[in-house]
């Protein structure tokens, strides 16, 4: 059975000291080991930007695609072989900026496979613009005057859209945030993991500690029922987002599995040889 | 010399056009004639004007003639619009019951107005909507047809309706046939019809069909699409066939999803393609360089439409040509297939999954609303279904695999052809991660190291050096040495080869050449034949002549190449083509 280990490549990351995607990374291995899984069964999908870089330390099959095309790309990738454990992961520019229609299509959609967003408020890669999700007044190099936008409410839109399983965690909670992961990697459907992942480079306000400060674990609140989908809705509402654990589950027929053509051999393994016969057959249908 | 008849119906969007057209042009393609059916229509849902033109052949063709004969207009507009196509001695047939006192142009004192009340008539025999049938019956009528011909098509059409719908129609169509036959006569004649050898008429398909059902035969298992004109009939042939092969479609919500998805799945090993027209190849333009720098291969389809924006939907062009070539960020290999008939939509999408594989690249076939959605008849034999050969290319097998030290699988090692062997997610010890950011042999990470982005783009472009499509590459037909060669690539290949025709016939020494693949270009081959070329006539359908600046990019002749363009929506006619042809005549080079 495979280990953390299996998961690991040789080559060091390249993100800032401290960063936030490092307790990413070590969590996904962890998650994926623990469900035991084998990591040439794993396929990590990731869009761009320093969230995009977490594919390159990660020992499974992988594909580092462009800005915002981490979930459509993941989708063909289950569509063509429904065997693989398939995760995809990018930023909150990457995943809520260019990517958010693919996001609203995917919670549509129900294609089994995992989400992780990295979630730090700002773009770090381009050296610190103001993200989707960065705060009404956040100040930077393309907000000098603090940001005039709403923060984008993904978690809140993806519950209001029918998402069959969303989820927060924290980078500085590493040993809650591999449950999470385990969970919304085992959860069948459609899996959003909102992370916060802080960027100690360019967001000074966003900070481990300023998270720390106004993140609720709502796994220890014991009266927190996450199958209720108006009681999601409204701690988001009520907190401001701030809170992390398993927030809303919601079984739903996957797509892959219910879609035309759905069959029990991946795509990828069918045969592809049509008999002669009923090649001719199908030509005589346009007589 | 090809006998033949040419036959239109018109009127509003929305009353039933395409289903007179499909019946009449269905029924006489089962009886073994040669067909060609043109659809002209507007973006819209209800109103404004919309034909339906069938010609009918005694031998195959690609085009559905200049002139008309028999023309059944439902409204006075389509007297309007199509006057001018009616041959000296042709029949207009109209709709008296809506039609009062039809305006008719009287520079053609040749055709025979044969006003009948149509709608009067299938109303009489049970509904408004029956008027095609009305319109069936009458055409059978003048054109020399028994009205039972139509008996087999409505029983299957309308067979599951019940009884009583499918003898409605037939008294409908018998009603037509009656007045017809009592008020006129028969008044033209359609070529004798060959029944093939099985009895079971020609196929009778459009390119569009034809791509799609290639796609299946060669393995593909994933198609992604957007709707969008000229190219959602593959979609459509797609989800109806395909699914009992295991075969998926997914609607995506936009070109650039659609076209991801078919990356993601390709790389998943299992053959998946994407379809569009002009506006969706935009959008999918950045995923064709992920293809490209990934090494995923990738079929992309685009039946081209008018351009730019969303410009004409429902019309034809050749103009998206420039982006098929150059289109996408950067540099990458690829390869772009333009197949000017039925027989080739079918042949060269089996190519291209091939072509896709062995390259690891995107190869796009590329066609036009005209050859799209246009349906013809074929011979079964035109259609080889015996010679299908799935090639999946280089992909290691878990043997190879296994005997690899771990780990040391490199994805993009450099190779004498610059094709690295390729592994499929699920297989022990061919893990890989593929990169959009330039990368190295076989590490997961990203590079920017001058010295490895030079021998990495070296690689990828190194690939395609010694592609050779074979006899596939270009059709040339003629004389070494011409007066006049026309030369094009894609949908207009029948117009040249008739404008070819006649231009013997006057004497002139003309040679013919189609394009097939325009990327990588035949160089040698074009050059070769294009050399004893005398004025060489370059048809393509867009404004600013980019197939003849291709050319001249590619072999040059500078002097020789003239532009015989077009660009109004339509496809070229005949003449068109003959009278651009008339200023060379008697001038040497």
């Amino acid at each position: 059975m495979a280990t953390v280990k299996d998961f690991r490549v040789k080559e060091k990351p390249t993100w800032c000291p401290g960063c936030g995607d490092f307790a990413v990374l070590s969590a996904l291995q962890k998650a994926c080991a623990n469900n035991g899984l084998e990591p040439e069964n794993v396929a990590l999908i990731t869009g761009i930007g320093c969230s995009g870089k977490l594919v390159q330390h990660f020992g499974s099959y992988g594909f580092h695609t462009l800005h915002g095309r981490s979930l459509p790309s993941a989708q063909g990738v289950k569509l063509g072989n429904q065997d693989l454990t398939v995760i995809a992961a990018g930023g909150d520019g990457d995943g809520y900026g260019i990517g958010m229609g693919h996001l609203i299509h995917s919670i549509r959609r129900n294609i089994d496979l995992t989400y992780i967003v990295m979630d730090n408020h700002i773009y770090g890669l381009t050296t610190g613009q103001m993200s989707p999700t960065s705060k009404k007044g956040f100040k930077t190099k393309t907000s000098p005057q603090g940001s005039t936008e709403e923060p984008v409410r993904a978690v809140e839109t993806a519950i209001a859209n029918g998402i069959s399983y969303v989820a927060q965690a924290f980078s500085g909670d590493v040993k809650h945030m591999t449950k999470i992961f385990q969970d919304a990697i085992t959860h069948k459907g459609f899996a959003l993991v909102n992370t916060f992942s802080p960027c100690v480079t360019f967001n000074k306000v966003n900070t481990y500690e300023w998270f720390k400060d106004n993140l609720i674990n709502l796994d220890e609140e014991e009266s927190y029922d996450p199958t209720d989908r108006e009681k999601a809705l409204h701690i988001m509402h009520e907190k401001a987002g701030m809170v992390y654990g398993t927030i809303y589950k919601n079984p739903r027929p996957v797509f892959n599995e219910e879609m035309l053509g759905a069959s029990d051999i991946a795509a990828a393994k069918l045969d592809l040889n049509i008999p002669l016969a009923e090649k001719r057959e199908l030509l005589a249908t346009f007589r | 010399m090809t006998r033949e008849l040419t036959w239109k119906v018109g009127g509003a969007q929305g009353e039933g056009i395409d289903s007179t057209g499909e019946i009449f042009a269905m029924t006489l393609n089962r009886r073994g004639h040669y067909i060609f059916a043109y659809r002209h229509f507007m973006s819209l849902i209800k109103g404004g004007h919309t034909n339906f033109k069938v010609r009918v052949a005694s031998d195959k063709v690609g085009y559905h003639g200049d002139g008309l004969d028999v023309l059944i207009a439902f409204d006075q507009k389509t007297i309007d619009y199509n006057w001018h196509e009616l041959n000296e001695n042709a029949v207009l047939i109209y709709d008296s019951s809506r039609i009062k006192s039809p305006s008719i142009p009287e520079d053609k004192p040749g055709v025979s107005l044969c006003p009948v009340p149509v709608t009067d008539m299938a109303k009489e025999v049970g509904s408004a909507i029956m008027k095609n049938m009305v319109a069936c019956g009458v055409s059978a009528a003048v054109v020399g047809l028994k009205p039972d011909i139509f008996d087999t098509l409505i029983q299957d059409r309308f067979g599951k309706k019940g009884e009583k719908i499918v003898e409605s129609n037939k008294s409908a169509i018998k009603a037509g046939y009656d007045y017809a036959m009592k008020q006129f006569g028969v008044l033209k004649s359609v070529p004798e019809a060959t029944l093939e050898k099985d009895g079971g008429g020609h196929v009778f398909l459009s390119g569009n069909e034809a791509i799609s059902m290639g796609a299946l035969f060669a393995g593909c298992r994933f198609l992604a699409a957007y709707p969008i004109t000229p190219a959602t009939e593959i979609l459509y042939w797609a989800l109806a066939h395909w699914p009992k092969y295991g075969g998926k479609i997914v609607q995506a919500e936009d070109e650039i999803a659609a076209c991801i998805m078919a990356i993601g799945a390709n790389y998943a090993g299992t053959r998946a393609m994407t379809s569009t027209s002009g506006p969706g190849l935009s959008l999918m333009q950045e995923a064709i360089g992920l293809a490209g720098i990934s090494e995923t291969p990738l079929v992309i389809v685009d039946v081209m439409r008018g351009g730019p924006g969303t410009g004409l939907p429902t019309k034809t062009e050749q103009s998206d040509l420039n982006e098929l070539m150059y289109g996408s960020h950067g540099e990458i290999p690829r390869i772009v297939l333009t197949p000017s008939t039925v027989e080739e939509c079918f042949d060269f999408t089996i190519q291209a999954f091939n072509l896709a594989e062995k390259y690891q690249c995107p190869v796009i076939v590329a066609s036009d609303l005209f050859l799209g959605m246009s349906k013809q008849s074929l011979s079964v034999d035109d259609i080889d279904l015996e010679h299908i050969e799935i090639d999946r290319g280089n992909i290691l097998t878990d043997e190879q695999l296994a005997a690899l030290e771990e780990r040391a699988y490199q994805r993009y090692k450099i190779t004498e052809s610059g094709i690295s062997p390729r592994t499929i997610p699920g297989q022990k010890n061919g893990m890989f991660t593929a990169l959009s950011n330039e990368h190295s042999e076989g590490s997961p990470v990203e590079i920017e190291d001058p010295e490895t982005r030079k021998r990495m783009m070296d690689k990828r472009m190194k690939k395609l050096k010694d592609f050779d499509f074979g006899e596939r590459a270009y059709e040339y037909d003629g004389p070494e040495e011409t007066d006049i060669t026309l030369a094009g690539f894609g949908s207009t290949v029948s117009q040249m080869k008739e404008a070819q025709a006649i231009l013997e016939r006057e004497g002139l020494k003309v040679g013919r050449l189609t394009v097939k693949v325009v990327k990588p270009f035949p160089d040698e081959a074009v050059k070769r034949v294009l050399q004893g070329a005398g004025h060489i006539v370059v048809v393509e359908n867009n404004a600013t002549g980019q197939f003849a600046d291709l050319l001249k990019q590619r072999v040059g002749f500078h002097d020789k190449i003239s532009n015989c363009l077009k660009y109004d929506g339509d496809p070229f006619t005949v003449k068109e083509i003959l009278d651009h042809c008339e200023q060379f005549k008697g001038v040497t080079v």
